[in-house]
């Protein structure tokens, strides 16, 4: 009786633990908590936060007139506003992996946009040949201009956050500078491109009935999905994860298990950056359609930071942190309390929160973790 | 002569406008830095600084009040990033980034609900200009050769007669310095910042210091903010601050984390977006080749690439391994 109540004990305090010890219930609690300081920031400036955040959901999920279920509102906040994010944030993640910070994503997002919308701009071709020679030259630019950064690293041994920064405003400018080219321009004074052919595009919107899909729906949400399962894969079930991740724990110890490391930093910016890259691509090929002069940069990258983060540096987690970040820029516009508009910035507030709590939550992960520590780890 | 005299004076002018909010930002990131604490927030912190200034200046006629408040609200925001950094032995990269989250959010919202837009009312009266009443003074008692070029859109009055936020972020270079290598605060902060544990063991409260470090290097970038928004322009807009934070990091890393190599940093990237606003889009390099004239159109793009171009170059070149402080980004552990 008492051994069968001990045995019992145990293994309840041995799955506590289990779920205590991951960071997922943490990072449930931090959303809860910046939601919880948004609404503080509603309440002072007089908006109900319940009404605005009911608001809110309705818009990811619910039509604005019909009130019905709609998939057009949720296609806009799934596919059209998330995918950039989903990928950049899983080229952070990725990079995360192997110890380095990918604050260069912005950057890298930059040059695939620009590569695919030169490739469509000016390669005739029909749609099975273009599009995915577009996708491979956003990829390729990508796979570049992380490398690079990876190999001066490497062998010069150039701060790699410095020279990120630095390449994403050089790629901001060389943006702006190929936009207003005479034989890219769109013309007439305009600061923007040419509009890519029909054939590049991969929007699918016109495949289904009116209003079911929001207007720029694009495949590229499907090779967004294989790219999260191929980084859970190469990060979990191979050997060059195996060798990334250990760099990133321990450099020293992953050189003296014969582990190359530099080699390791190169590839890992380079898959980076073939993400974030691929992220600018699609977003070109399936929602822009051109690319506009830059004013400021556009924070895909930056963003990415944060979606990485809220989803613990994790493939799958990296998704549903996209997901929720893309409905959350989609629906934060539309917030309402009965026709009055509350500034969308709120979300920036409930981000922020969000990732400062996910930052100090080791300490609490920590706590539980020692005080549950009674049962059997194994 | 005079044209080539007077454009130059114009792009020094513009390079003394855009280098102190950078090189106060720098200088910040110097504090947190030497102290062992990866500040990425430093963006957010100009970010709040700038609207903070802005706001204050705005609703009182009082520029140096609003400077000061502008210092208040980043080392406020730069206290959240201690506690999570120091106490919590937080992420520090994470911690940042939710930093600078949290400071654009904050800012455009509470402007927002203050001016029901997302920029800010025109500020009363800007900082003053320090030597305006000497330049007056000089141009109508000088010799005639002299006086010109301190009278209105002389070169010496283009050059220095100019914002005191200025001459303030200059100042505070030798001052820095001097804290890192002439006292015994300077030496406490190195000493954390390299080796967080041998310091503690001699006595040192390496979390009291690292505290100290990161709210000075948020109340120094909220001074940068502030020297945009009191400065520079009179407003605050959200595409006021565009990565200037992160240039300081960088402009820090390039002078290899010492005060004086920062400014270096900050000069070059001030002088270029000064080359580049004075410039404008009708650059072009104009000579004669075989009695014909050849002009040559510099695209403005192209030369506001030049300080990231040149930077990199110059890590290549020389600076090679820039060698952080040892214990930089990393918590710490005082005991199990």
């Amino acid at each position: 009786m008492s051994a069968k109540k001990q045995l019992e004990s145990r293994r309840l305090s041995r799955n506590l633990h289990k779920i205590v010890s991951s960071s997922f219930p943490y990072t449930i609690l931090s959303i809860l908590v910046g939601f919880i300081a948004g609404g503080i920031a509603l309440l002072i400036a007089g908006y109900n936060p319940l009404e605005a955040y009911a608001s809110l959901f309705r818009a990811i999920f619910l039509n604005a007139k019909t009130g019905k279920l709609s998939t057009k509102s949720m296609t806009y906040s799934f596919i059209e506003y998330a995918n950039p994010y989903i990928l950049t944030g899983l080229s952070v993640a990725f990079s995360f992996k192997t110890g380095i910070f990918n604050i260069g994503a912005e950057g890298q997002y930059i040059v695939g946009s620009l590569a695919a919308c030169l490739v469509a701009i000016f390669v005739k071709a029909p749609a099975w040949v273009l599009i995915p020679l577009c996708i491979l030259a956003s990829i390729a630019a990508g796979v570049l201009w992380g490398g690079i950064v990876g190999y001066l690293k490497v062998r010069f041994g150039s701060h790699e956050v410095l020279c990120m920064i630095m390449f994403n405003w050089i790629a901001f400018y060389l943006s702006n500078f190929i936009v207003n080219l005479e034989s890219v321009n769109v013309g007439g004074g305009k600061t923007w491109t040419k509009i890519i052919p029909d054939e590049a595009k991969i929007t699918i919107s016109k495949w289904f009935p009116a209003n079911v899909v929001s207007s720029n729906t694009h495949f590229g949400i499907v090779l967004t999905l294989i790219c999260v399962i191929a980084i859970w894969y190469i990060i979990s079930r191979t050997t060059l994860g195996y060798r990334l991740k250990s760099v990133g724990l321990n450099r020293d110890a992953a050189e003296y298990a014969g582990i190359n490391a530099n080699r390791c930093v190169i590839v890992s910016l380079a898959i980076s950056g073939a993400l974030a890259s691929l992220a600018g691509g699609l977003q070109v090929l399936g929602v822009n359609y051109k690319i506009n002069q830059f004013a400021a940069q556009e924070s895909y990258g930056f963003n990415g930071i944060t979606v990485a983060l809220i989803g613990g540096c994790n493939a799958f987690g990296t998704l549903l942190a996209g997901w929720f970040f893309g409905a959350m820029k989609y629906a934060g516009t539309r917030m309402k309390v009965g026709s009055d508009r509350v500034p969308k910035e709120v979300i920036d507030i409930i981000m922020g929160c969000i990732v400062f709590f996910i930052a100090i939550s080791g300490l609490f992960r920590a706590f539980f973790v020692r005080r549950i520590k009674g049962g059997d780890m194994f | 002569m005079n044209q080539v005299l007077i454009t130059i004076g114009v792009i020094l002018n513009a390079t003394l406008m855009y280098t102190p909010p950078l090189l106060f930002a720098a200088l910040g990131s110097c504090f947190s830095e030497k102290s062992g604490v990866v500040n990425i927030g430093l963006e957010g912190m100009i970010v709040i600084g700038a609207f903070t200034g802005a706001a204050v200046g705005h609703f009182v006629d009082a520029p140096w009040l609003a400077f000061l408040c502008a210092g208040l609200a980043g080392g406020l925001l730069a206290l959240l990033h201690a506690f999570a950094t120091v106490t919590c032995q937080a992420d520090q990269t994470i911690s940042g980034t939710a930093i600078n989250f949290l400071a654009s959010g904050l800012s455009v919202y509470i402007c927002f609900l203050l001016f029901r837009t997302s920029e800010t009312m025109p500020v009363k009266s800007k900082l003053p200009r320090i030597f305006n009443d000497l330049f007056v003074w000089l141009g109508n008692n000088l010799p005639e050769g002299a006086a010109k070029l301190f009278r209105q859109n002389g070169f010496f009055d283009l050059v220095f007669n100019t914002y005191a936020s200025a001459y303030i972020a200059f100042l505070l270079v030798i001052v820095v310095w001097y804290v890192f290598y002439r006292t015994r605060f300077g030496l406490r902060l190195r000493a954390v910042g390299e080796h967080p544990r041998a310091a503690d063991t001699l006595g040192v409260n390496v979390t009291l210091v690292r505290y100290l470090c990161v709210i000075l290097s948020g109340i120094l970038a909220g001074f940068g903010g502030a020297s945009i928004t009191l400065a520079t322009v009179s407003a605050f807009r959200p595409t006021i601050v565009v990565g200037q934070g992160f240039i300081a990091i960088a402009a820090v890393i390039f002078g290899n984390f010492k005060p004086q190599g920062a400014m270096l940093g900050c000069i070059l990237f001030g002088f270029c977006n000064g080359l580049r606003v004075v410039l404008g889009s009708d650059a072009k390099i104009s000579f004669t080749l075989f009695e014909k004239a050849v002009n040559i159109p510099i695209p403005v793009n192209i030369i506001s690439m030049i300080p990231y171009v040149v930077t990199i170059i110059t890590l290549v070149l020389f600076v090679g391994r820039a060698r952080g402080p040892a214990a930089n980004g990393k918590p710490y552990i005082k005991s199990k």
